[in-house]
Order: structure tokens, then C-alpha cells, then sequence
């Protein structure tokens, strides 16, 4: 670790839910399952409110039809389902940016920014007509993971070497790629045919397949669950991962056992860089399929409520994605049957983030979590 | 009188850790105030303050037992007393930042309760901490005022009357300060001086300072006794808390012995010698005897020359240190704490970049290699900060067994972890080591303090090892893990290892090494056959750094 | 206890003292190469600007004679920059990091236009749009106090407690916007008038743009300065401002001597609600009378750079501020025909897309970071929850 974080803003790893917390498994999934339902409890409490303030009355079976539109829009048959899991791909791959992020001790909070980065590099190969068949799928793939890390490496090596917290720079470069990207999109990359601004289609062969006929689930899923698991082997089941994860918890240990912390800085936060510009890639190559001008996505902070949720490993990623997947894609359904604006979700996001990181809170609101066994997490706080 | 505050005539007979005081310097409290009386030293009004029965547990640690002190209006009372014999914690229940247990505190006579140093301060109880709580960044001014501001408004401070109070605050105890000086750019004297005028800047009638000169230099320590003696002249009572012997025999009017959370005796000073005090506060209980051999040294293993390293605030704490480990031998350094030994042993194993010199490993320059490279030659080490340095809390029993190794075979293969690896090194050195764990996957951070300790010195002594470097191995376990883990050096040294051992514990120091240095201030001041080696006087050295008899042996 | 004449000698002596100090800095100043630097460069702009040098006169040109007349534009871009500086300043001094300025900002600049539509019908002009301030104000302190709560009582990671925010501030802006808002049409408040400077003045030499910028303004940015000065005073000497410093430099040291940690913190991370909120005040109703979702555009983040780059002081935080503030509004001097540079430059840069000058600020404040930062010092417990039992 490069010795000090100097702009102030510091992350103790031990704090991140589902890192340091010492509580075992079961305490986990059950605060889990407590901030889930808590969070979409507030949600009712606050479509109620919302009934009343939009001069419709006050009615306390709102809620229920909403929950029960929402359900129905994400899980009522196969179209709802592939639905579900297209919206949850880009989702996983962000939270698995934010995770392998979080678990080296730095806060990537540049998702947006990798994802745009994914997305553009992914749409110009991939509408470039140079490669055929499924080569030129995996090449446009690969060119969104690059781009991706390239917005992640600026922000690692500026930390290595100038100690410029990646919070701040991160967020910065998102408008920066934002920005950037809009010019590339609307002049210099521009389809002349398109009647708004946009880069040109992504060529058949370059796009990710439907799945199953009749939805559109596309095969970018399978690409997340596949880098999911590769994060968790990287993580878990390797000496480079081994390394990520001590100098994420204990920088000090690290260089006892004699790691190369800047290294791992500069490395770690490149490759969560490429996780969240994978997203990007497979975004378009399976839904998008070109890069549009104003392209307006909010992957970095969704990657965070994903990672928090998830605990911070791999799996509980997937796990969380797929619920805020579900739940955004039965926002629409909700909307028609009850009209109300589908932001509500983020909301719901919101407050189960809050509550999981009130873990604390919890754990001792819940009388039988309470203090058992948590010296591991106040000794590896200490 | 409580059991706590026994004289020496009681516990003698037990052969019991009190039982040192064997020599009649310490008399019961009582005779001593008698003496006093007559002395026409302490008048018959109330103490100034007094703590009865005293009672405070950690975790696994009882560090104040019954402990009984009673400080007069205007003496200077040293508690005198080894690192952690429960002289700090003592103090920090009487400036309201613990609560005791058990026990009383009674201030002029009647009863209190001290629940944070608020109270402490509402009632004429100034502290100087052993680490000074001063704002480095501040000025003198900001930092004597902050708490009780001297307000020109409601909102405003008056910094000028402050500056001015201060500066006569100081004339009076007869020196002179600039109170828009920056802190952090002063002398550590000075900012101790600033402590000081803190505490009295609060009305303080009671003051406790602890270890007050162990950052002072000789000629500042001189200085801030003549303070200390005005102050008591002017009739503030000073609790005065060391370790060194001649320094409290050069300022205290009574002297109050603590050992292992309980006070064994009282002395006083116009009577007492400092062989006295050392062997009343060293103790020589019940030994834990080590059974070892006659050590049979081989070729030199680790060779350190004129090395100079600095602390994190860029002082000199290490000061051209030389010696040698040979192989089957244990070099112990006894030392007080903070005598630079951690930075030492950072710099010989490559945590920390030294000022100069030179640090060899069979005969190869390793001067500030990396900690890997120290790792491949063969170098171990325990560090003093098991859970900073020496385990990932964190992780489970089996990863912590293998954090220097885990990207060699058999562990990882290609960079891939052998998850069995793991688990079988385990399954192996868990029993070989009594790590008393549920299993080898739960957090390390769960198990006692002696278990984890175990767990280093597995991971460290199960590799191939020439050099083993013991920074403070047993500090904080209970007896059992710390007669394992004395064996288990012992024998690494029969097989031929170096080991160089650190401790602040004179007993295991004495026990364990077959030679002996002690470090003071960053030096080496002598190294002794261990055969040679007298408790008393190295006891001594210890505390004063002088070696005054000659029969020392110089370093190699 | 002092006789009042030795009192009066003190105030002369501090003056005195207080001049002694001035007369160093000059000193100090006089010696500094950087001084010189900035007087060549002054020079070398008038020079190349009367030579009519093309590209470095062009851009001198530009500075010296075009710029000044839109002036005002760079401390309106600065405002919201600053006041959430302000904000970080009194978070971070007590130790608590605050990342969710953004938010904050957000959610009072949505309440603040709200309340500013619903309340104007009932108070009139002048009335809603105090009372909006107001509530634009207390929308952004109770998400202070859910921070507060977060990372010092709940001990929370204080940048996961910051995202909390800005994920809520996001959704919660968007729902209501969407549910009272743009289904319905609501329009904003009139928005609080602008102070005419008058042409007379504004056009003097030398100074007239200066007065211009700071004057040229609605209430909320017109009080900046004055805001900024007053709690760069208050923080360095007043008792609140000292304890504050403590608390965020060494808490332990503040609990040795009575000061109560969590309480300072607390009071302090809700009190900079107050400025985050007129941040967002400013921006629905002195800047664009209007609301958009995540119209905030980042100025929170910059704030916090503004902060950084101007040591955690709020004078050195206002000159970020203003430097970002400038860098925005020579993008925006480039793209009006009346204020954008002449000759070959003026050529060039209508060629290039505002996008791209778009991205300059953001490109500033990481180059500040990456530069300045690596030399600044926060305050030393900034971030560090504080735990009264840990043993020291």
C-alpha cells in the first residue's frame, strides 16, 4: 500500500461488510435477508406516502400490487425471466469490479466510467468489419475488458505514484470517458446513416447470441457467471489472489510476508477496471449493439450496491444482481399497473444498502445474532 | 490495611513473587507516615488523595490487584515499577479514562466518583501521559488552552490573555516559553513542559506524570526536576511514575513499589540504594527453569555492524549497534521497552530501511534486502506485533500457517493454490504446535492470544530456518504457551539455528540466552557470558545504562 | 483581574504583532520564485496581448479583454464548488469523511425547487424563496445526521456511508421529480434576482471586473465570500474552530482534556449540511430555476478536490473553487461568439466540440489531485472512527 492515503479518504477493509465481519455465514445471510426485507418494507411505507402526496389517497394495498406487479414482471414466465437476467449481467459484472476492488482495500467508484470505456471499445471493434464469425464476438469482448482496465489503470497508477485517493480521481474520469465518448460517438466514430448520434451497429457476428428463442436472453450472462467464477478462483484459489485479499485486510502483514503492495494496487484496481468495461462490452454487443451519443448509464454506483450486498465475494454478487435485476425489470409492469415511476427501485436499493451497512445495528437488534463470536471482527478492527 | 499493601515481613516467607524484598529497606506504610511525621515532612491533614483496594481486570490480564496508594499534599510519591506491572492502568483509573473494578478513590478525604477526565480535572487531577497529548500542529497556547478556553466573547477565544497566562504560568515554574510556537517543531522537553503547564493551567493540585523521562535527554531531565520541585514546593502533589531507580531516588520523598498489579512495598528514598529498589521491583520469583544445554556456537549466522536506524518520526533510535549470532547459540538483548529494539529488529529484517551500517546473513550483505529474500536465506522472525505484523486476523488457522509461503510449492503450483497443501500443513503442525483451535479454517482472530502466537511460531519454525530472530515472543501469554514456546527455541537452537532473541523480560532473557546484551537508548551497552550474568546488575544496567563494575565483556 | 490599560496595550500589541506577521509573509512572498513566475507570465500576456502575437496574444487577449466582461460566470461555476468544500472542511476537520456531498447537494437542490413551487403561490416572491433555502437546508442536514449516525456511532466504513447517500439522493431526487414534478408540470419559483452592477463600475480598469464577478450576482453567491471568510476565522479562532481541529487532528488528546468526541463530530458533519444545502439552494434557485436529475454534475466531488487542493482551509478551498470556476467558464467564453478568442486560436477552437472543453475542469481537478495532493496533509484522524475504549 502506498503509505498514506493523503487526500483523507480512507477505506478500512475490515469495514466493508462481508470482508472483516467475523460473525460466520449464518449471521451473514440472515442480516442479509433482514435489510432485504427492511429495505423493501421502507419501500412500501414510501409508495404510500407517495400515493398521498400525488393527491391519489392513501390506501395501504398499493404497495401489494405494486410488489405483486413487480414480481410478475420479472419471474411470470420465460420473456420476464430472460429479462431478468439480461438486466442482471452488466449488474454482476460491475458488482465484481466494486468486489475485486474492495477486497485489495480500494474503493472503485470509476464503474461508470469503465463501463462506458467497455462499452465504446466493445461497439467500434465490433462494428468493424474486419474479423468474421464468433472470433470477431470474443476480439470485441476482449476490446471492452482493455478498455475497461485502461480507465482503471489511471486511477491505480496515479495512487501508486502520486497518492491521489482513487474516490476522487475515479469519479472524475467518469466524466471524463462521458464526455470524451460523446465526442467520439456523435463526430469522429459517427454512423453517417443514423438518424441520431451513434457509432455504427455492431455486425451480426460480432453480437452476443439469443439464448432461448422467443426471450431475449442474450448469452452475456453466461459470459458473467463464467467471470464470476474465474473472480472467485482468481481471488480464492490463487497466490495472486492470496496477495489482493492480505493486502486488502492487513498491509502490514503483507509486507511481513513479502508482498509488493503498490504493484498489487496498480494491478487490482486495472483488472476491476476490465470487470466493469466487460459489462460495457457485453451490454452492447447483446442489448445496445452500437454506442450511443449521451449514452447516460449508472453502473458505478449500482456496482456498489451489488458488491455490498453481495458481501464482497463473487458469488453473493451474482445472488444480489439478480435480485436488483429482477427488481428493475419488473419496475415497468409496475408502472403500468400502479404508476408508480420505476426510480422507486433505486430507492429500495438504496435502503438496503443502508441497512446492511448499519450491520451492526442489526446485529444487535436481533437477539439471537447478538455477540457471538465477533472478537475476529473488533480484533481485526483494531 | 488490605492484603495488597503488606509489607515485606508477610509475603517473605512464601518465596511468593513479593518475596524479594528480603532486605529491610521496605518499611510498612505506617511506620514510613510515622517517620515522616517525625520528620516534620507530612503534616497531620488528610492525604491529598487516596485509593483504596484498587481492582482492575483485561482480558486474561490482572493488571491492578488490591492495590492501595495515598498521596500527600506537596510530595513528590514515586510509583516505581516494571513495564506492565500495572503502573499506567493505575493511573489511568485515577484520571477517570478506565473504571476500576473495585476499589475506592477518596480526594481531600471524601469519596469520589471518576467517571471521565472531566471528573478528574473538576477535582485538581492533571495528567501527563506517557505519549503526550499534545496536537502537534497546534501552537503552545492552543494546545494549554483546549478544553478550558480563555474566551474573549462567547465566540472568540482571547489568545492573548491565554498567551499571556501561559507565559506567567511558566515564569513561575521558572522558564520561559513563546505560546505561538508551533508544537510539533519543539523539543520533546518542552512539549513535556507544555503538559505540564497544561494540567496546571486546569488548577491542577494533584499531578501524575508517567514515565516522564524516558524521552529526555540527561540534561532535560534535570531541568523539568527543578520544575517538579517548585511545583511541590508550592505545594501540588506529584505522583511520579518510572522505572528508573536513581531517578527516583534522586526526586521522590516516598517511594511506592508495585510488581505484577499489586504493590509489594513502600521505601524511602534517604535510606534506600538502588539495589534495593531493583531487586524489589525485578523480583527473582518462582522462575519458569528452562532446561537447556551448554550452548556449542558454530560459525557466525548473523552479523550486525554499526547499524543506525530511525523511528517513524525520523529520530535516531537505534545508535551503531554491532554483534553477532553464531549458530547454535541464543543472543538475547534485555532492555527496557522503547529502547530501540523493535526498530532494530525491523531493520535486520527488512521492514525498516536502516540510517547506515551493515546487517550480514552467513557471511552475505542482506543490509535492507527485502523480507522474501530475508524469507529464502533462511531468515524467521517473530515479530512484536504478532497482530499487526505476524497474522492476517482475518484469515483462517491454515492460510495464516502459510503467509510467507504460499506462492511456492507445494502451496501453489503455477500460481494456483493447493487448497490440501494448506490443509495438511495443518492438519500437521497443529498438533506438533498444541495450537488449541476448533479447526484449521476459523479465523485466527478468534483464538486466544497464546494460539495465535503458536500459530507464528509454527509457520516460522516449521520452515528451514539458519536465523530466528524472537522479538518479545511470550509478552501478553498465559504460563503454558510461554514455557511451549521456550522449549521450542531451545530446541532450535540444539539444531544449530541462531537465534536472536528480544525480550523486555529480564527473567526469560536470563533463562533462555547464552549471551547477553542490553540496550539502552539505542545502544548496546554490554554483552555477558550468560554464565556471567547477575540478575541485580543487569537488572541495573537495565534501568540506568550504567555497567559500573568491570567485569563485563566487550562485543565481538 | 488585568487593569483595562493593559488590556488596551495588548490590542495595540497584537496589531502590532498581527502587522509584524504580514510584513513576514511579504518577506516570505518577495523571496518565493513562484511570485516571479506569476509576474513574467502577467508581463508576458500584456505583452503578446498588445503585440497581437497570434495563438499565446490570442489566448492573452482573450484573458485580459474578453473574459472579464462574463466574470461573473466564474464564481457562479465556483458557488456550489465551494459551498460543498465548505461542507467537506467541516467534516473533515472533526474526522469524518464525507463523500456524499454529491448527494446531499441533490436532494436539497430537488427540496429546495419544490418547495420553492409549492410555497410560491402561498408566500409570495421573496417569502417562498427564503422558506425554500430553508428547507433545501434541512432536507440536506438530516442526510448529514444519517451520515453522522453512520460513521460515528455506527462505526460504518465512512465511504460506504457516504455512497448510502449519494445511491438515495440518486433514487429518491428521480422518483419524486418523476411523481410531482414532470408529470405535472410544476414550475419552479421565480428565481432570486441578480444584483446589477452598475456599467459604470463594472467597466472600471484593473478592478472593475473583479468587482463585477463577486457582485454580478444573486444572494446566495454574492454571500459566499463573505461565508467563507467567516469560517475560515471562526475555524482559527474560535473555540468551536479549535476544538474542532483537536478533534479531528488527535481525539484522544481532545478526550484527555474533557472534550466530548462524538458530540463535536456530530455537531459539526450536521451543521455542514447547512452549506451543502445552500449548494443545492443555489442551484434550482439562484442558477437555473429549474430541476433535472443528477443535475449536480459532479460539483460535490469537486468540491472535495477544492477542499484537498486547498489544504482542508476554507480561503485555500475558495481559490480551488474558483479555479474550477474559471476553467468552467472559459469553456463556456469560448463558445459565445462576443467572448471567445480571436485569430488563429478563436479559429481552432470553434472547430473543436464543447465536449471536449466540457472535460477540462474534470481533467484540473485530477491533475491537482495527482500534483498538489501528494504534498497535502489531512487532518491526521480524518476517517478514523473513534473508539474512546481502544487502549492508546
Amino acid at each position: 500500500m502506498p503509505d498514506a492515503t493523503p487526500s483523507g479518504l480512507t477505506i478500512d477493509t475490515t469495514k466493508v461488510p462481508g470482508i472483516g465481519t467475523g460473525g460466520g455465514r449464518r449471521g451473514l445471510l440472515v442480516t442479509t435477508i433482514l435489510a432485504i426485507v427492511l429495505g423493501l418494507l421502507l419501500g412500501a411505507v414510501l409508495i404510500v406516502i407517495s400515493e398521498v402526496m400525488s393527491g391519489r389517497g392513501f390506501d395501504l394495498a398499493v404497495p401489494f400490487k405494486a410488489y405483486q406487479a413487480l414480481i410478475e414482471g420479472s419471474l411470470k414466465d420465460a420473456r420476464a425471466i430472460g429479462s431478468t437476467l439480461n438486466i442482471a449481467t452488466p449488474l454482476i459484472l460491475s458488482g465484481l469490479a466494486v468486489t475485486f476492488g474492495f477486497r485489495a482495500g480500494l474503493f472503485n467508484i470509476g464503474g461508470n466510467g469503465q463501463f462506458l470505456m467497455g462499452a465504446f471499445f466493445a461497439a467500434i471493434v465490433g462494428a468493424a468489419p474486419i474479423f468474421q464469425g464468433p472470433l470477431h464476438m470474443v476480439l470485441a469482448i476482449l476490446a471492452g475488458l482493455l478498455g475497461g482496465m485502461l480507465w482503471g489503470f489511471i486511477p491505480g497508477i496515479l495512487k501508486a505514484w502520486r497518492g491521489a485517493h482513487e474516490v476522487v480521481t475515479t469519479i472524475m474520469l467518469n466524466y471524463v470517458a462521458y464526455l470524451l465518448l460523446n465526442e467520439l460517438a456523435s463526430r469522429v466514430f459517427r454512423d453517417p446513416t443514423a438518424t441520431f448520434a451513434k457509432t455504427r451497429d455492431v455486425t451480426a457476428d460480432a453480437q452476443l447470441p439469443i439464448l432461448i428463442e422467443g426471450t431475449r436472453l442474450h448469452a452475456g450472462i453466461l459470459v458473467a457467471l463464467l467471470t464470476a467464477f474465474l473472480v472467485w478462483f482468481l481471488l480464492f484459489k490463487t497466490a495472486l489472489g492470496f496477495e489482493i485479499r492480505t493486502v486488502g485486510i492487513n498491509a502490514f502483514a503483507a509486507r511481513y510476508a513479502g508482498m509488493k503492495a503498490a504493484f498489487i494496487a496498480v494491478l487490482t484496481m486495472s483488472l476491476s477496471g476490465g470487470l466493469a468495461g466487460l459489462g460495457g462490452a457485453v451490454e452492447n454487443l447483446g442489448v445496445t449493439k452500437g454506442y450511443p451519443a449521451e449514452y447516460i448509464v449508472n453502473y458505478g454506483f449500482d456496482g456498489i450496491a451489488v458488491a455490498l450486498l453481495g458481501r464482497s465475494h463473487p458469488f453473493g454478487v451474482v445472488g444480489a444482481a439478480v435480485l436488483f435485476g429482477a427488481l428493475r425489470a419488473g419496475a415497468g409492469s409496475m408502472q403500468r399497473a400502479t404508476g408508480i415511476p420505476i426510480d422507486i427501485i433505486t430507492i429500495v436499493q438504496a435502503f438496503i444498502i443502508l441497512f446492511v451497512a448499519a450491520e451492526p445495528v442489526l446485529r444487535r437488534a436481533v437477539p439471537w445474532l447478538r455477540s457471538r463470536r465477533t472478537p475476529a471482527a473488533s480484533a481485526a478492527g483494531a | 490495611m488490605t492484603e495488597g499493601q503488606t509489607g515485606q515481613s508477610d509475603i517473605a516467607p512464601t518465596g511468593d513473587a513479593a518475596a524479594d524484598a528480603a532486605q529491610p529497606v521496605a518499611a510498612p506504610a505506617t511506620a514510613e507516615e510515622i517517620a515522616a511525621v517525625l520528620a516534620g515532612k507530612a503534616s497531620v491533614v488528610a492525604p491529598a488523595l487516596e485509593m483504596r483496594g484498587i481492582t482492575k481486570r483485561f482480558p486474561g490480564v490482572l493488571a491492578n490487584d488490591h492495590i492501595d496508594l495515598e498521596i500527600r499534599p506537596g510530595e513528590i510519591h514515586a510509583l516505581l515499577g516494571e513495564n506492565g506491572a500495572g503502573k499506567s492502568t493505575l493511573m489511568n483509573i485515577l484520571y477517570g479514562l478506565l473504571t476500576p473494578d473495585e476499589g475506592e478513590i477518596l480526594i481531600a478525604g471524601t469519596q469520589v466518583k471518576l467517571r471521565d477526565p472531566n471528573d478528574a480535572i473538576k477535582r485538581g487531577i492533571g495528567m501527563v501521559h506517557q505519549h503526550f497529548m499534545l496536537v502537534p500542529v497546534f501552537t503552545v497556547a492552543e494546545n494549554v488552552i483546549l478544553g478550558t478556553e480563555t474566551m474573549a466573547n462567547p465566540i472568540f477565544i482571547d489568545a492573548h490573555a491565554a498567551d499571556r497566562r501561559i507565559r506567567d504560568l511558566a515564569k513561575s515554574l521558572g522558564f520561559s516559553i513563546d505560546p505561538s510556537a508551533i508544537v510539533g517543531d519543539l523539543s520533546v522537553g518542552l512539549q513535556q513542559r507544555i503538559e505540564i503547564l497544561k494540567a496546571l493551567y486546569r488548577g491542577a493540585k494533584v499531578l501524575i506524570l508517567d514515565e516522564p523521562t524516558a524521552v529526555l535527554t540527561p540534561q532535560e531531565t534535570v531541568e523539568i526536576f527543578a520544575v517538579l520541585r517548585r511545583l511541590a514546593a508550592e505545594g501540588t502533589s506529584i505522583v511520579f511514575i518510572s522505572h528508573k531507580l536513581y531517578e527516583v531516588l534522586e526526586i521522590a520523598d516516598r517511594i511506592t513499589v508495585i510488581r505484577r498489579g499489586k504493590v509489594v512495598g513502600h521505601a524511602d528514598p534517604k535510606t534506600a540504594t538502588e539495589e534495593d529498589l531493583a531487586t524489589m521491583m525485578v523480583g527473582r520469583g518462582v522462575s519458569l527453569s528452562v532446561e537447556k544445554t551448554p550452548a556449542k556456537p558454530g560459525d557466525v549466522a548473523l552479523a550486525v555492524s554499526d547499524l543506525s536506524v530511525a523511528d517513524d518520526q525520523g529520530s535516531r533510535v537505534v545508535d551503531g549497534c554491532s554483534f553477532e549470532v553464531r549458530m547454535g547459540e541464543i543472543f538475547g538483548i534485555a532492555g527496557v521497552g522503547g529502547n530501540g529494539q523493535d526498530e532494530m529488529v525491523e531493520a535486520i529484517t527488512g521492514l525498516r530501511r536502516p540510517l547506515s551500517g551493515q546487517v550480514k546473513m552467513a557471511g552475505a550483505d542482506v543490509t535492507a534486502h527485502s523480507p522474501r529474500d530475508l524469507d529464502h536465506r533462511g531468515l524467521a522472525y517473530i515479530p512484536a506485533d504478532r497482530q499487526r505484523y505476524g497474522l492476517v486476523l482475518a484469515f483462517p488457522v491454515d492460510d495464516n500457517l502459510a503467509l510467507t509461503d504460499y506462492h511456492e510449492p507445494p502451496f501453489s503450483n503455477y500460481g494456483v493454490l493447493v487448497d490440501s497443501a494448506f490443509h495438511e500443513r495443518a492438519q500437521k503442525l497443529i498438533p506438533e504446535f498444541d495450537i488449541r483451535t476448533p479447526s484449521d479454517s476459523v479465523a485466527v482472530g478468534t483464538l486466544s492470544g497464546g494460539n495465535q502466537q503458536k500459530v507464528i511460531v509454527a509457520r516460522e519454525f516449521s520452515k528451514p530456518i539458519k536465523v530466528l530472530v524472537a522479538d518479545q515472543p511470550t509478552r501478553g501469554l498465559d504460563v503454558g504457551s510461554i514455557e511451549f514456546i521456550h522449549k521450542q527455541i531451545i530446541a532450535k537452537r540444539d539444531a544449530g539455528t541462531a537465534v536472536l532473541l528480544v525480550s523486555a523480560e529480564l527473567d526469560e532473557v536470563l533463562e533462555l540466552s547464552d549471551r547477553i546484551g542490553v540496550m539502552y537508548r539505542g545502544k548496546l551497552v554490554t554483552v555477558i557470558d550468560a554464565k556471567d550474568a547477575d540478575k541485580d546488575r543487569i537488572g541495573l544496567i537495565m534501568a540506568t545504562g550504567r555497567t559500573g563494575a568491570t567485569s563485563e565483556t566487550e562485543a565481538p | 483581574m488585568a487593569p483595562i490599560t493593559a488590556d488596551a496595550s495588548c490590542k495595540r500589541g497584537r496589531r502590532m504583532m498581527d502587522r509584524a506577521v504580514w510584513r513576514a509573509r511579504l518577506r516570505r512572498a518577495a523571496r518565493s520564485r513562484w511570485t516571479y513566475v506569476l509576474i513574467a507570465i502577467v508581463a508576458v500576456m500584456y505583452i503578446t496581448a498588445a503585440l497581437h502575437t497570434p495563438w499565446i496574444g490570442d489566448f492573452s487577449d482573450w484573458v485580459i479583454n474578453r473574459v472579464p466582461p462574463i466574470s461573473y460566470l466564474i464564481l457562479a461555476y465556483a458557488v456550489p464548488i465551494a459551498l460543498a468544500a465548505m461542507c467537506g472542511i467541516m467534516c473533515e476537520r472533526s474526522g469524518v469523511t464525507n463523500i456524499g456531498i454529491e448527494g446531499m447537494i441533490l436532494t436539497s437542490a430537488f427540496v429546495g425547487f419544490l418547495a420553492g413551487a409549492y410555497l410560491d403561490p402561498i408566500l409570495g416572491t421573496p417569502g417562498a424563496a427564503i422558506a425554500a433555502i430553508l428547507f433545501a437546508i434541512l432536507a440536506s442536514m438530516l442526510l448529514s445526521a444519517l451520515h453522522a449516525w453512520l460513521s460515528i456511532s455506527v462505526k460504518a466504513d465512512q465511504i460506504i456511508s457516504g455512497t448510502v447517500i449519494i445511491i438515495l439522493a440518486y433514487g429518491g431526487t428521480a422518483f419524486f421529480n418523476q411523481l410531482l414534478v414532470s408529470t405535472t408540470g410544476l414550475h419552479g419559483t421565480k428565481i432570486l434576482p441578480k444584483f446589477q452592477v452598475p456599467h459604470d463600475i463594472a467597466n472600471l480598469p484593473v478592478i472593475g471586473w473583479i468587482i463585477n464577478a463577486i457582485f454580478n450576482q444573486g444572494p446566495i453567491a454574492m454571500s459566499l465570500v463573505f461565508i467563507v471568510i467567516l469560517l475560515h476565522v471562526l475555524l482559527f479562532r474560535s473555540r468551536w474552530g479549535l476544538r474542532t481541529r483537536a478533534v479531528g487532528e488527535h481525539p484522544k488528546a481532545a478526550d484527555t482534556v474533557g472534550i466530548d468526541v462524538y458530540f463535536v463530530r456530530y455537531r459539526n458533519v450536521i451543521l455542514g449540511g447547512i452549506f451543502a444545502g445552500l449548494a443545492g439552494a443555489f442551484l434550482t434557485l439562484e442558477q437555473f430555476n429549474s430541476f433535472q436529475d443528477q443535475m449536480t454534475g459532479g460539483v460535490g466531488f469537486i468540491g472535495l478536490a477544492a477542499m484537498i487542493f486547498g489544504r482542508w482551509k476554507p480561503i485555500g478551498a475558495l481559490l480551488g473553487a474558483l479555479l474550477f470556476g474559471a476553467a468552467q467558464a472559459m469553456q463556456i467564453a469560448a463558445r459565445i461568439p462576443s467572448s471567445a478568442p480571436g485569430g488563429p486560436l478563436g479559429a481552432f477552437i470553434a472547430t473543436v466540440d464543447p465536449q471536449i472543453f466540457g472535460m477540462i475542469p474534470y481533467i484540473i481537478t485530477i491533475v491537482v489531485l495527482a500534483g498538489v495532493v501528494g504534498r497535502a496533509i489531512p487532518p491526521k484522524a480524518d476517517g478514523i472512527p473513534y473508539d474512546k475504549e481502544a487502549r492508546a
